[in-house]
């Protein structure tokens, strides 16, 4: 006889199934899915509202994916490449709310190259997504600009042109948060996740995503054999929410706090004793070295808590934009005198 | 035959007729040298004397060094539209000294630096040398800014020779400076010592002459893209993005002149607003539709380029529908084009920007006055039809300066059309994005931040149901075009009605619209004066109502008189009259520079003797 169960309910009084989206008609054991069910576990567990969230997508398989989570969210699937514009301006309209973009690897360093380096430029807060496998999906698999020299896939021959590295972007392109992870790797996903979503910037999430389809052969890069045999994480990462007691204990020397803005941290238990995520130029020296030695770094790669985000640069009042009433949006009718006496 | 000899020459007659207040001035100079100070100073001197007064700057795509024409039309008849005539001509580059000699109409003037040593080979024309070098020299300004002190000098002699008053100089010096004492001085300093040489050394020999009237009266002097800005923040802007582009870019530079003035808290220094220079165009429009999509008043502002650059985010717009404006400050295509010179070239462009079946709705304002009025209507109309709204402007209207009535407040409230909160949705069993209840067309929508658990949606260009959920199905995809296209129609009876001038036994008629107002309304009356009466209907606005076909019904011709090569208003007029289509004709004329009457007048003519 099967016992009656209550659902279990988070500290804002939601399901886990409040957070899910419609079913995916994404390919069976793509890596989307798997980040997808990473974003509903981080949200869920952060007591975040779906209401307090937007998300927003390109054009591909990983821009399909935000139908598959928090359907009580709004969201925009918007065009190939130009997601990051669309964003920008939309979290104008009430900058509580906090956006989740979910782009791929061609749409973010393809077509939407220059919409990814200004939206870093700018420090939109937001988390950004690039699900990443080498391959354009949805095309039927072509290779994108992040697939290895040489990789062979069907019907394309080899790819004669030097990959792309979005994290070596990210860091340059002055992202305040960038990591990488391996959508086989969930509880990493998930804790980076977190952090990202706590971060009060750009955050960007480089995710391994193995496209089962057109890009797994075990020594392609982007494939879950490839992953797991070259994935070297930086460290292992803790979160801990603001609201949550600090329960983590680490040796002092061996673990590395990051204060985020809103008050929570995260813990980096270093696997190397002298890892910085601060240091910009380390950073890209020690990502050009795991490159020439075929390494897939994981982890919190860089972040600065200091800049300043898009939205602190405007002044903009306590109230959001998209409900300031009539008559705080147009002067009054005694100014006009004024702005004609202004004219010649 | 030498410039000394010219010099010497005494004036012979003064012509019987003088003409007062009735002609155009051509100042050529070379871009980059401050010239520009100087025919604002002379133009807005004529606006403050009360003389009805236009100035059209005719410039090149150049920083520095090439040529440059600004024109000053008086007209005490108000007429304002550029003439093909130059009476008085001020020359001060020697590159075009001969080009500009030979444009002076007969019996009319050309000053001239008398330092260029080339001939004057006119005997029809009156010349008066100006020491342009020496007064520049003299005078007390630093040595660089010699170069642009000398251009005052011109402003001296012409306004001694033509009869300037002295005092709406001083206001106009006093106006461009913004009442900063030491560059008024400076200039005021040189123009005074020019106008007291040429009193002592030049003889009037010419008929031209200003006389002070009252006509400008009330009126203000603005240029399009200013009027446009201000009237967009009367509309409640909140948000613009923009990426600078000939001749749009004074548009968003006048937003950011203007909105910290107007739109920020005097206390807590907070701004309702917020602007933005993006990369491109493609970003520029992607920031502005997802301002609109989230709520937002929000606007781009652009010329052809960007439009071509915005076509696929205007194709999301109008099928995701998200209210967003963008003003269009037309310039000269196809491709780069001519970036500095005026075309009404984009109708087609814009009325059906993006691929499948997409079409817009555009305003299309034909005074500064009326940039104003349509920068708050546009944002009205985009928030209640949830569509892209374009307003079309051109180079001529959005850069010069025009005299116009003042801007008028805002005459109805504020309409962000259905929007639902949270108390709204609360009440609605059934509420779906794209559900026509009212069988408008026009659906009802929510905005991010909206916190009721049912008023997430998850906006789309790709295929939807009536719930904004995905769908490939062919009865969906129907169902929502075929709203769509509803949509459109109710739109026809919202947008600003065509204005109608109708003269007494006037069997055809004119369709015009934008800035070639000014030069319709002159050709009309002179058509008039020569016997053949003309009504004209000038457009306000696309897609057109039952008035524009009834027009075209009352009369047994109708030439559309537009700025581009194709006849682009006319291909899409007479799409919407079909059964009178023949009746429709089309007079175009595009070659960069603004539409005069002379022009309108000879081919309607030419056209009705045929």
């Amino acid at each position: 006889m099967a016992t009656q169960r209550t659902p279990k309910v988070n500290l804002v009084n939601l399901s886990k199934s409040d957070y899910r989206g419609a079913p995916t008609t994404l390919c069976q054991g793509c890596g989307h899915n798997s980040i997808n069910s990473q974003i509903i576990t981080a949200c869920y567990e952060l007591n975040i509202l779906p209401e307090d969230i937007v998300k927003f997508s390109g054009i591909g398989c990983s821009s399909k994916s935000p139908t598959y989570f928090l359907e009580r969210s709004f969201g925009f699937n918007s065009l190939h490449g130009r997601m990051p514009s669309l964003a920008t301006g939309a979290l104008f309209a009430d900058t509580s709310l906090t956006g989740i973009a979910m782009s791929g690897d061609g749409d973010t360093i393809s077509i939407g190259m220059g919409q990814f380096k200004h939206v870093m430029r700018r420090n939109v807060p937001m988390v950004y997504i690039v699900a990443n496998n080498g391959v354009y999906g949805l095309t039927k698999g072509q290779f994108s600009a992040t697939a290895e020299e040489g990789l062979a896939l069907k019907g394309q021959g080899q790819n004669p042109y030097m990959p792309i590295d979005i994290v070596w972007e990210a860091v340059v392109g002055r992202a305040t948060f960038v990591a990488r992870s391996f959508a086989g790797d969930p509880k990493q996903v998930r804790e980076l996740l977190k952090a990202a979503l706590s971060h009060r910037g750009i955050a960007v999430l480089d995710i391994i995503s193995p496209c089962v389809t057109f890009n797994n052969q075990d020594d392609a890069h982007h494939s879950y054999a490839w992953g797991r045999d070259h994935e070297v994480a930086l460290h292992d990462l803790s979160y801990v929410p603001l609201a949550e007691e600090i329960m983590v204990d680490y040796d002092a020397g061996e673990s590395k706090e990051v204060d985020m803005h809103d008050g929570s941290r995260i813990m980096l238990r270093k696997l190397e004793s002298d890892y910085d995520p601060t240091d910009r130029s380390a950073i890209l020296c020690m990502l050009e070295e795991a490159n020439r030695q075929q390494e897939l770094i994981t982890g919190l790669i860089y972040i600065d808590t200091e800049q300043k985000s898009l939205f602190d640069l405007y002044n903009l009042p306590d109230e959001p934009l998209n409900r300031l009433p009539a008559d705080r949006i147009r002067p009054r009718r005694e100014t006009i005198d004024k702005v004609n006496a202004m004219m010649f | 035959m030498s410039f000394v000899e010219t010099q010497k020459k005494p004036a012979e007659v003064i012509p019987a007729h003088p003409v007062v207040n009735d002609f155009s001035i051509t100042v050529a100079t070379i871009n980059g040298t401050g010239s520009q100070t100087s025919n604002l100073t002379l133009l807005r001197a004529l606006f403050k004397m009360g003389v009805p007064v236009s100035g059209k700057n005719l410039f090149p795509s150049n920083i520095q060094g090439l040529p440059t024409w600004y024109t000053i039309r008086v007209s005490k008849d108000g007429y304002l539209a550029r003439t093909e005539t130059t009476e008085v001509m001020v020359a001060m580059n020697a590159a075009t000294f001969s080009k500009d000699q030979a444009e002076v109409t007969p019996g009319g003037v050309f000053f001239y630096a008398d330092d260029f040593k080339q001939a004057i080979t006119r005997d029809d024309i009156v010349s008066y040398p100006m020491p342009v070098k020496k007064l520049a020299r003299e005078s007390d300004a630093p040595s660089q800014l010699r170069d642009y002190v000398a251009n005052m000098v011109y402003v001296g002699v012409l306004a001694q020779m033509i009869g300037i008053d002295v005092d709406t100089i001083q206001q106009a010096l006093d106006f461009h400076f913004q009442g900063k004492e030491k560059p008024i001085a400076l200039n005021f300093n040189i123009i005074e010592k020019a106008m007291a040489w040429a009193a002592e050394n030049l003889v009037k020999s010419d008929p031209y002459h200003i006389e002070a009237m009252d006509a400008t009266e009330g009126c203000i002097m603005t240029s399009g893209n200013t009027a446009g800005a201000l009237g967009s923040i009367y509309g409640g802007i909140q948000f613009a993005s923009w990426y600078p582009i000939t001749p749009a870019s004074s548009l968003a530079e006048s937003l950011n002149q203007y909105l910290p003035q107007l739109r920020q808290d005097p206390e807590t220094g907070e701004n309702t607003y917020a602007v933005v220079q993006a990369e491109d165009e493609l970003a520029a429009i992607g920031m502005a539709i997802g301002a609109g999509w989230g709520g937002l008043r929000a606007l781009t502002s652009t010329s052809g380029p960007g439009i071509s650059l915005m076509a696929e985010y205007a194709g999301l717009a109008y099928y995701a529908e998200t209210p967003v404006v963008i003003w269009d400050v037309q310039r000269m295509g196809p491709s780069t084009g001519l970036p500095t010179r005026t075309s009404q070239g984009d109708i087609n462009l814009t009325y059906y920007l993006g691929h499948g079946d997409t079409k817009h709705v555009l305003l299309l304002p034909g005074s500064a006055n009326e940039c104003f009025e349509f920068g708050w209507k546009a944002f009205d109309l985009a928030d209640r039809l949830q569509t892209l709204v374009f307003v079309l402007s051109d180079l001529d209207l959005g850069m010069n300066q025009w005299m116009t009535t003042p801007f008028e407040y805002p005459d109805a409230e504020i309409d962000r059309g259905k929007v639902l909160w949270e108390e709204d949705v609360e009440k609605i069993e059934d509420w779906g994005r794209y559900l026509d209840i009212d069988g408008d067309g026009i659906t009802y929508r929510t905005l991010p931040g909206n916190r009721h658990p049912r008023s997430g949606y998850f906006a789309r260009g790709t295929g939807h149901d009536e719930h904004a959920n995905y769908s490939e199905d062919p009865v969906d995809w129907e169902r929502g075009m075929e709203r769509l296209r509803s949509k459109f129609e109710t739109a026809r009876g919202m947008l600003p009605k065509p204005v109608i001038h109708t003269r007494s036994g006037a069997e055809i008629g004119v369709i015009a619209f934008g800035s070639t107002d000014p030069a319709v309304c002159e050709a009309l009356d002179h058509l008039n004066d020569d016997g053949l009466a003309v009504d004209y209907l000038r457009l306000r606005a696309l897609p057109v109502d039952e008035e524009v076909r009834e027009f075209i019904r009352n009369h047994q011709r109708v030439y559309v008189v537009e700025m581009n090569h194709d006849g682009q208003l006319h291909q899409i007029i007479s799409l919407e009259v079909p059964d009178r289509a023949i009746h429709l004709k089309s007079l175009t004329k595009n070659d960069g520079l603004p539409l005069s009457a002379d022009w309108i007048r000879g081919a309607i003519l030419d056209q009705e003797r045929e």
